[in-house]
């Protein structure tokens, strides 16, 4: 740690994880109500579970990309953060705020829930991934303000890197974007249409520039390659990204209202999203095979590589899979699209901030480089247990989805939804078991922050 | 080939061609919003049930419906489709109606239920007409039959 201001980022990073932890809780209780339907109803009906799930895991990658830019922003910037004073403040806020969200959501009735917050004076509840009070979405609007500011400050007064203004550019989209969570007309097809503003131009869009930037930044760190050569690979790779991504929002606007031409806009351009995709894998490979020296913290590079991996498979691959509208029109809004959902986020998102975590919080912790090598090992079979456990889960989704679409919507005699569950109850069951892997990766994770600690640091190895 | 390419160059393709396929996409919404009126049954929200659907769509809100059902493909995947739910109960409100009001508040032992909600008459029909509004939304032949 170069300077003192970047531990603002530890406070995020400890939280995010928590969160992380309570996301994968209530889903193993989604994922038990799934085969065991009476399971805790009606105290936490199926709903009140999965805002827990989704919600949680939102702001956990929201806190963590805070925490990101509170540790590189500095140290790309070569000066101390403008306010350490408000990062910390507007953490506790942030975290505060979504502790009574979550609490709103299982203690209380959701709509009991919307008449406490005053949700009638401007509606925005109740929609999928916005299902905050009204509040609390104010609440996030200020809390990234104050955190935009911070940044861009820090930004102004000390070095520009094109690191710096990758996540700059962003984070400010992230908070643009997310202004369209309060637009929500009485016409179903007008309120679809702008809530995709969000939740695609967020995750194909203005988060791939934050997940590039923080990969490239971890990828200087531990390979030591000129940064002229990153810079470019990052441009190239953002470029593309926007270029099919902004259009390949229509993948969404085949079947909800919207006119027919979206079929092929939105086919044609986001069957090219997976380009980026793969040219983060590309670039990933490329620059650690080029390293000019070996980085002590290999957990942080394996994770690294692993996000390139696998945010490729489970954007790229598994969104491909069914993103052109011949495929879609059978495939929408099933369990296909929960398997891609899953990779996606755990392969871009999760492990982009895992990899930023494993970086620096050793650094963070007072270590020079990185953590034991006794703990490195704690951290990589975290790794492999939570990664492998995603191939299944998405696996079994998957295998559950192209059933459930053929004795629903393809069979001679297509079946009732209720029906076609039944019979795919065996993926489901092994679904929650693959989600038990991944519970006990997660635990291997977070031990592996308290195993180790007083063990000298790991050094490079001579092979 | 590879020198010849310049982090300059780089940074203007994705300058100029963010900025193209922002105003493309703009463009494109545009025109959708100028074509929206012949497909997105907004006749029904002018009209007379108006108000009820709005009602309709508040309570869909605030009750989290889409937490466990689809709405055009979208939502959860743990109950069925709801857009087209009119057209699979006969073109019925009433049945619609009926089977919001028959949920067992304690659940079906070892089943997924509906909670029961406890709504009014008043409510029940807004909700019905909520989700009649949706199914005559024009989309393009999705879903591919009746059982959504
Ligand atoms: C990291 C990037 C991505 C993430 C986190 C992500 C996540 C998701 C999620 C959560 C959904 C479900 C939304 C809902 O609940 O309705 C979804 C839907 C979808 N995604 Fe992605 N996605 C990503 C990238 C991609 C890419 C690159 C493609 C195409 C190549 C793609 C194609 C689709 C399609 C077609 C749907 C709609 C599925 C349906 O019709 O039900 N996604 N995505
Ligand atoms: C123990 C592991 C997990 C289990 C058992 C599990 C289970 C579930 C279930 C049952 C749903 C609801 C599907 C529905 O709407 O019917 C869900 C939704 C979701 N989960 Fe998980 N989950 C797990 C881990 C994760 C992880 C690690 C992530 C993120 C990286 C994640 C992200 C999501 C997302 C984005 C949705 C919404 C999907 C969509 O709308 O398509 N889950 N999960
Ligand atoms: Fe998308």
């Amino acid at each position: 740690m170069t300077y003192k201001s970047q531990s603002v980022a530890k406070l995020y990073f400890i939280a995010a994880i928590a969160l992380f932890a309570a996301q994968i809780l209530f889903g193993l209780i989604l994922g038990l109500q799934y085969v065991m339907g009476d399971f805790l109803f009606p105290h936490i009906p199926f709903n009140a579970a999965r805002m827990v799930h989704t919600n949680a895991l939102i702001v956990w990658l929201l806190m963590a990309f805070m925490g990101a830019a509170y540790y590189l922003v500095p140290e790309e910037s070569e000066t101390e953060l403008f306010s350490p004073l408000l990062a910390i403040l507007m953490f506790w806020i942030f975290l505060v705020a979504a502790g009574l969200t979550v609490a709103g959501y299982l203690l209380v009735p959701y709509s009991t829930l919307a008449e406490l917050t005053g949700n009638d004076l401007l509606p925005t509840m109740g929609r999928e991934f916005l299902e905050q009070p009204t509040i609390t979405k104010l609440g996030i609007v200020v809390v990234a303000l104050a955190f935009l500011f911070n940044i861009g400050m820090t930004i102004l007064k000390g070095r520009k890197t094109v690191i710096n203004l990758v996540l700059l550019l962003g984070l400010t989209g992230l908070a643009v974007f997310f202004l369209f969570a309060f637009y929500n007309p009485t016409n179903v097809v007008l309120d679809k249409y702008f809530w995709w503003w969000v939740v695609h131009l967020w995750v194909e869009g203005v988060w791939e520039l934050i997940l590039g930037s923080i990969l490239a930044f971890v990828l200087i760190k531990v390979t030591g390659v000129d940064r002229e050569v990153i810079e470019k690979w990052l441009y190239i790779i953002i470029a593309m990204t926007l270029i099919t991504g902004i259009i390949g929002t229509g993948h969404h606007y085949f079947w909800i209202g919207t006119p027919e031409y979206w079929q092929w806009w939105g086919s044609i351009f986001s069957a090219m999203e997976p380009i980026p995709f793969f040219m983060m894998t590309v670039f990933a490979f490329n620059m650690v095979n080029k390293r000019r020296r070996e980085h002590p913290n290999r957990a942080a590079t394996l994770w690294a590589l692993g996000t390139a991996v696998m945010a490729f498979l489970g954007a790229g691959v598994w969104g491909f899979l069914h993103t052109l509208s011949p495929v879609n029109y059978y495939t929408h809004g099933s369990q296909i699209t929960a398997a891609h959902g899953h990779m996606a986020f755990y392969g871009a998102y999760v492990m982009i901030n895992l990899t930023i975590i494993s970086y620096a919080m050793p650094l963070l912790r007072g270590r020079n480089a990185a953590n034991s090598n006794k703990s490195q090992i704690w951290e990589m079979w975290s790794f492999w247990l939570m990664t492998i456990a995603m191939v299944f889960i998405t696996l079994f989704l998957t295998g559950a989805g192209i059933l459930q679409v053929y004795l629903q919507r393809v069979a001679e005699n297509p079946q009732p939804f209720m029906v076609v569950q039944d019979q795919i109850a065996l993926f489901y069951w092994l679904r929650e078991i693959a989600g038990l892997m991944f519970f006990g990766g997660l635990v291997v994770y977070i031990a592996s922050f308290f195993v180790g600690q007083d063990e000298p640091e790991a050094t490079v190895a001579q092979s | 080939m590879a020198q010849a390419f310049t982090k300059t160059m780089a940074r203007n393709i994705f300058y100029g061609g963010t900025a193209f396929f922002f105003l493309l996409f703009l463009a494109l919404t545009f025109d959708s919003m100028g074509q929206l009126p012949n497909r997105d049954n907004r006749a029904a929200l002018e009209g007379e049930f108006g108000p009820k659907i709005a009602m309709g769509k508040i309570l869909w809100e605030e009750n989290d419906c889409i937490g466990c059902h689809t709405l055009l493909g979208e939502g959860a995947y743990f109950a069925p489709e709801l857009g087209n739910v009119y057209t699979r109960f006969g073109n019925s409100t009433d049945a619609i109606k009926g089977f919001i009001q028959s949920r067992p508040a304690d659940g079906i032992p070892g089943r997924r239920s509906m909670p029961q909600f406890n709504f009014s008459a008043e409510e029940l029909d807004a909700l019905a007409e909520f989700l009649k509004y949706v199914s005559e939304i024009n989309t393009a032949g999705w879903p591919p039959n009746t059982q959504g």
